[in-house]
C-alpha cells in the first residue's frame, strides 16, 4: 500500500467518497419511491412508469421515502459540514468566474472540454453548487409538505402547500437532471469512476499535481 | 407478518364481533395487497429484513413527529372563498357505497378509559358548545382540499364523557367498517372536532354522515368518517390503513 500511496495522489478524500455512496443509495431510494407518491396524485399529466417506482403501493412507497429521507439528511448534513468546515467546496468549486464558464461551456459543447482528476471545471463547479443549492430547497420543500402544519412559516415562504409540492417537483427534477449528466460524463470519461471508490488517481494523470486534500 | 399483528387492535373494549371483522378485513386486504408484493418487494407486507427496517423507521417517525407536534399551535385557517368545489369524495370504496345511517337512531357509543359510557343521540351532540373551522385537508397522496366543518370540539366531548386524558390513544370504529386511532394531544387539540355539519349543512352522506373526526393537524386518511364508537385506551388501536402501512402518527 506504501507504494501505492506515493505513485497515486489522494483526489477524494475518504468522506467524501462514503458520503457520495450513501447519498447515491439515499439519492435514488427518494426518487424512486417519490415517484410512486407523485402517481397517487399526479400533479402533471403524466405518471412514471411503475417499473421506476418503489414500495410497491402508496404505503410502501411513503414508508421508503420517509425511512431514506434520515439517511439523505444526516448523510447531506455530515457533508455540507465538512464541506463548508474544511473548506472542501471553497477549493473544489470556487471561484467559480463568469469568464471561465462561458469558456468552458464553448470547450464542452465543441467536445474539446479537457478532464483533470480531482480539478473541476468551471462548468462542473457550476453543476455542483447548482445540485447542492438543488438538495437544500428539495429537503427544505420535502419539509413543508410532509409538516404544513407545524411548518407552515416554511409553507408560507414556498407560498403555499401547493406551491411547495410544485418547488419539491421542480427540484427533484433538478436533482435527476443532474444525475442523468453526471452519470454520462462518467460513461464519456470512465477513469473518473475508480477513484470515487479509492479515492485515488495516478500522478501523471494531471499536467502537474493541483494542492493535495489528504486524507485525515 | 408478526410485525403487522402487533399494531393490530388488542383492546379489551373491543366488541367480539367487532374483532372479528376488522380479522376479516385484515385478511382481504391482505390478500389483496399480497398481489401486489408479487410485483416488488420490500412494501411493509411480506415480513422481510427490509420490511422490518421500514416498521421500525415508522415507529421511530412516529416518535418524532409527536416531538414536533405543538398542542397548541393551530393549523392555517382560510376564507370562505377559498373553499373547494366539489369537495373531493375519498375512501376505500366508492361514493355510492357511503353507509345510509338513519340520524334519529343513531347512537354514538363510548367505552374504555372514560367515567360516562351513556350512548349519544345526534340532539345531545347538537346541545353541546359547537365550534366551526375553515381549514385545508391534506390527503396522504398528496392533493389538498379546504372546506369548513363545524361540530363539537373533541375536548369538550372528551371531558362531558369523563375521558382519562392521561391516557395514550382515543380508538373510532364506524358504520364504513374504517377503524382508525389518533394519539392524545392531537385529541385534546383545539382544532380537533367531532364534525356535525360541512359547510352549513349536516354532513353529507359521502363526507361522513352523521359524524366525523376533523383533525386539520393530521392526514386525511386520520380523519374517520361515520363514526359509530369512540374509545380511550393505553394499547395502540392502530387503523384501517395504519396496519397495513400507513405511517400511524400522520401528523401534518
Amino acid at each position: 500500500m506504501a507504494t501505492a500511496d506515493q505513485t497515486r495522489r489522494i483526489i477524494h478524500p475518504l468522506l467524501v467518497r462514503v458520503a457520495h455512496w450513501i447519498n447515491a443509495f439515499a439519492i435514488v431510494c427518494m426518487v424512486m419511491s417519490g415517484w410512486a407518491i407523485y402517481n397517487a396524485s399526479p400533479l402533471f399529466g403524466f405518471d412514471f412508469p411503475r417499473w421506476a417506482t418503489l414500495g410497491g403501493w402508496l404505503g410502501g412507497a411513503i414508508a421508503w421515502h420517509l425511512a431514506a429521507m434520515w439517511l439523505l439528511v444526516v448523510n447531506g448534513l455530515v457533508y455540507l459540514g465538512y464541506g463548508l468546515l474544511a473548506g472542501h467546496f471553497r477549493r473544489h468549486f470556487l471561484p467559480l468566474r463568469a469568464r471561465d464558464l462561458l469558456r468552458d461551456v464553448k470547450d464542452a459543447l465543441t467536445f474539446k472540454l479537457a478532464h483533470q482528476p480531482g480539478i473541476y471545471n468551471a462548468v462542473q463547479r457550476l453543476m455542483y453548487i447548482a445540485v447542492l443549492l438543488l438538495g437544500v430547497l428539495v429537503v427544505a420543500s420535502g419539509l413543508s409538505i410532509w409538516k404544513p402544519v407545524q411548518l407552515d412559516s416554511l409553507v408560507d415562504l414556498f407560498g403555499g402547500y401547493d406551491v411547495a409540492r410544485r418547488v419539491h417537483f421542480v427540484a427533484m427534477a433538478g436533482i435527476v437532471a443532474f444525475v442523468v449528466v453526471h452519470l454520462a460524463l462518467v460513461l464519456i470519461v470512465p477513469s473518473t469512476l475508480l477513484p470515487m471508490l479509492s479515492g485515488r488517481a495516478p500522478r501523471h494523470a494531471g499536467k502537474k499535481p493541483p494542492k493535495q486534500e489528504q486524507q485525515a | 407478518m408478526s410485525d403487522k399483528k402487533k399494531v393490530l387492535p388488542k383492546n379489551r373494549e373491543l366488541q367480539p364481533e367487532l374483532v372479528q371483522l376488522q380479522r376479516r378485513l385484515f385478511l382481504r386486504s391482505g390478500l389483496s395487497l399480497g398481489a401486489l408484493s408479487l410485483l416488488s418487494g420490500c412494501n411493509l407486507q411480506d415480513g422481510d429484513q427490509v420490511d422490518k427496517v421500514l416498521w421500525a423507521m415508522s415507529r421511530w417517525n412516529d416518535r418524532v413527529q409527536s416531538m414536533l407536534f405543538r398542542p397548541n399551535h393551530l393549523a392555517p385557517t382560510y376564507p370562505a372563498s377559498m373553499i373547494t368545489k366539489p369537495f373531493p369524495f375519498n375512501a376505500f370504496y366508492d361514493a355510492d357505497s357511503a353507509p345510509e345511517i338513519d340520524g334519529d337512531t343513531y347512537k354514538l357509543e363510548v367505552s374504555g378509559l372514560v367515567r360516562d359510557k351513556r350512548s349519544w343521540n345526534l340532539a345531545q351532540l347538537r346541545v353541546l358548545p359547537q365550534a366551526s373551522q375553515i381549514t385545508r385537508h391534506i390527503c396522504i397522496e398528496g392533493w389538498s382540499a379546504i372546506g369548513q366543518w363545524s361540530g363539537v370540539p373533541f375536548r369538550t366531548f372528551l371531558a362531558h364523557i369523563g375521558a382519562d386524558t392521561t391516557a395514550k390513544y382515543v380508538g373510532f370504529k364506524c358504520a364504513d367498517r374504517y377503524y382508525s386511532s389518533i394519539d392524545m394531544a392531537t385529541a385534546l387539540h383545539p382544532q380537533t372536532i367531532l364534525a356535525l355539519d360541512f359547510g352549513q349543512e349536516p354532513l353529507p352522506t359521502e363526507y361522513g354522515y352523521p359524524l366525523k373526526l376533523r383533525v386539520p393537524t393530521k392526514l386525511g386518511f386520520k380523519n374517520p368518517k361515520h363514526i359509530a364508537a369512540i374509545f380511550v385506551t393505553n394499547e395502540n388501536p392502530g387503523g384501517y390503513w395504519e396496519d397495513q402501512g400507513y405511517n400511524w402518527f400522520s401528523g401534518s
